[in-house]
């Protein structure tokens, strides 16, 4: 019974996954296209996913920006609070890598530097087709998770 | 103990931040309340400073167009006029007159975008999401001028020294026209949703009071300060080709956030206007010049932002790699507002209130 | 290529200060330059009908620069700011973040600053630590 519960429950945690958009040091670029995917031109709700702002309710983080001494232990905390499995998004050139601030003197680097990062959309800003095409990408990736997770 | 109770009840300090629903970036207010009304608010900045400043001992100063412009995603054509008008100056570089108007047409692209995107931001902090909805979708068209016209939705990257990188075609220009057209009419038809509903006018009206006075003693810049009825526009330098335009600064006398969302939708407005004047006397020829040799000097250069007036303080030594690059941008100069709206409010009013001043936090810190 | 500016010492900047707000200027922000190893340059920006007046103060890099925070509210952040960037150390600041604006414990000091700022003895990071509770 406990495990047709638990496989309900992660099935439609599949089907609609919920967002948690968290802007580290990002110049806004990328972060107006993040908001732009959820607007009717692009429209990501289609796939069943809200943008919500507690941690705790999310299944995707969407990182946007580098990272740098202060935000880290933001972003650190808030992907703590996410409930297993998660997946994360980092966007933009400044999320994969730091970008054009990378030699900055207040940037650690990229999102993947302080927490695991399992898609990565590219761009400078990221185009919100790209968005979407990652947050596809994540949810097959968040269905794998699922898999295993329900096999242990 | 009772004692003690009541006194915790009676002030209490609530953390506002970093990562919030309706803030769209990480910025943290501390709010002391006494029940429900605000006493004193102290921000706390640092959670998107990255050191922009410094970069300038790494890139050369045309390399540094490139950086500036990611200062702030939304306003970045802006920033980057600034910069190269600075360079300019000090390079004694005479930009073709083409030039000049295709600068005032992009970057009154990016105002208009930039106030719809707050606009829509600002209605959804009331929660009045289908307003938000309709507002970015009108935004999109803009930017779908601005990717057919310079090849990237946001950061346009149009300025280089000595004027700017691409033209726009006849066809492209009446392009733009019907486009604007489309635009004013789809923003007319929200204008009395915005300011003649009962919810809105009740969310909006008499909060986050900043009398023209102390708006000018505090340095307060922008729509900000025009909404406290102080005709303050840096476009009235005339850099660029505004000198040949004719335009009046908006102003309303409201003083509260009302009063700011009718300034920035009042802009909307002026800005299509200015586009169709700009398109209407542009004239034909170079649209950049080439560019020999090293700026040497100090200067400051003016622009008037989305937000408000922004300054850049350039110092060059004759070398690639500048001096001393100092940018200075409205929300820097903004946030001192909130000293004087928020005190007596609701804490359920903050989130408008802080909106209300269009505060950009990548720009504030750089 | 800077207009109207003209010189101040530490003793006679808030007198000029003062003056300029009766005169009807609006604080417009300040700059800080770093000259050489022991001195940096304060520059205030003052606006009033589109024509900018500027202050330049020199500053040794050890010695406090008194803050003008108490006349313009607004210059508090740009205080805190050049605190934090050059290390410079402004004396009666209203509301004092004391270095810790932008930077947290374990982030360099004094980043905008090419020369060494050794004339100050820095602070342990244990006490910028203490003090960024505050
Ligand atoms: S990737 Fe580019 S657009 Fe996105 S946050 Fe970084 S600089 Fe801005």
């Amino acid at each position: 019974m406990k495990k047709m519960l638990g496989k309900i429950i992660a099935s439609t945690r599949m089907k609609s996954p919920w967002i948690l958009h968290f802007d580290c040091g990002s110049c806004n670029g990328c972060d107006i296209e993040v908001l732009a995917c959820l607007t009717p031109v692009y429209d990501i709700e289609r796939f069943g996913m809200v943008n919500v702002g507690n941690p705790m309710h999310a299944d995707i983080l969407l990182v946007t920006g580098t990272v740098n001494h202060r935000n880290k232990k933001v972003l650190t905390n808030l992907y703590d609070q996410m409930p297993a499995p998660k997946v994360v998004i980092a966007i933009g050139a400044c999320g994969l890598s730091g970008g054009i601030f990378r030699d900055a003197y207040n940037v650690v680097g990229g999102v993947d530097r302080v927490i695991p990062v399992d898609v990565y959309v590219p761009g400078c800003p990221a185009k919100p087709e790209a968005i979407i095409d990652g947050a596809v990408l994540a949810l097959k990736k968040f269905e794998v998770l699922r898999q295993q997770k329900l096999a242990v | 103990m009772q004692e003690a109770i009541q006194k915790t009840v009676q002030r209490t300090t609530i953390p506002f931040g970093p990562q919030h629903p309706v803030l769209p970036e990480p910025v943290h207010l501390k709010i002391t309340v006494e029940d429900e009304i605000i006493k004193e608010v102290v921000p706390a900045l640092g959670f998107v400073h990255r050191g922009l400043e410094k970069l300038i001992d790494i890139r050369d100063f045309h390399q540094m167009i490139q950086v500036v412009e990611r200062v702030c995603g939304i306003c970045s054509m802006i920033h980057a006029m600034c910069y190269v008008h600075g360079i300019e100056e000090l390079m004694k570089i005479e930009v073709p007159p083409r030039a000049k108007y295709l600068r005032v047409i992009w970057s009154e692209l990016h105002r208009i975008h930039s106030h719809l995107l707050w606009l829509g931001l600002f209605a959804d902090s009331f929660g009045f999401e289908s307003v938000f909805m309709q507002f970015w979708r009108i935004r999109e068209k803009i930017l779908n001028i601005d990717e057919a016209t310079t090849g990237n939705r946001i950061i346009v990257s149009v300025n280089v020294v000595g004027g700017v990188r691409k033209d726009l075609s006849q066809d492209q220009m009446r392009w733009i026209l019907d486009e604007l057209d489309q635009i004013e009419q789809m923003t007319t038809q929200l204008e009395s949703t915005l300011f003649e509903d009962y919810t809105v006018k009740k969310r909006t009206i008499g909060k986050g009071l900043l009398p023209s006075r102390q708006a000018v003693e505090l340095g307060i810049v922008g729509p900000t300060l025009r909404a406290s009825g102080v005709a303050q526009d840096m476009r009235q330098l005339g850099y660029a080709a505004f000198k040949e335009l004719d335009f009046e600064p908006v102003t309303e006398n409201n003083c509260d956030c009302w009063a700011r969302c009718r300034v920035r939708y009042r802009e909307v407005l002026q800005s299509i206007d200015l586009i169709r004047q700009a398109i209407s006397k542009i004239p034909a020829g170079e649209i950049n010049v080439k560019v020999k040799g090293r700026p040497q000097g100090e200067v400051i250069t003016r622009v008037e932002q989305p937000r408000g007036e922004l300054l850049y303080y350039i110092k060059a030594n004759g070398s690639k790699n500048l001096d001393r690059l100092r940018i200075r941008t409205p929300t820097f100069a903004n946030i001192p507002a909130l000293f004087t709206m928020l005190p007596g409010m609701w804490l359920s009013d903050v989130p408008v209130i802080v909106l209300s001043i269009d505060p950009c936090i990548s720009c504030t810190e750089r | 290529m800077l207009e109207n500016v003209v010189s101040v010492s530490p003793d006679t900047l808030a007198g000029e200060i003062a003056k300029t707000k009766y005169e009807g200027f609006r604080f417009v922000t300040m700059t800080c330059v770093e000259l050489d190893a022991d001195t940096a340059e304060v520059i205030y920006h003052f606006d009033r009908d589109f024509t900018l007046k500027n202050f330049r103060l020199k500053a040794a890099k050890n010695a406090d620069i008194p803050s003008i925070s108490h006349i313009f509210m607004a210059a508090f952040l740009a205080e805190n700011e050049i605190q934090d960037m050059f290390h410079l150390k402004f004396k009666g600041l209203i509301i004092d973040f004391n270095r810790t604006l932008y930077f947290d414990d374990n982030a360099q000091t004094a980043p905008l600053c090419r020369y060494t700022v050794s004339q100050i003895k820095s602070p342990e990071p244990e006490s910028i630590q203490n003090s960024g509770d505050v």
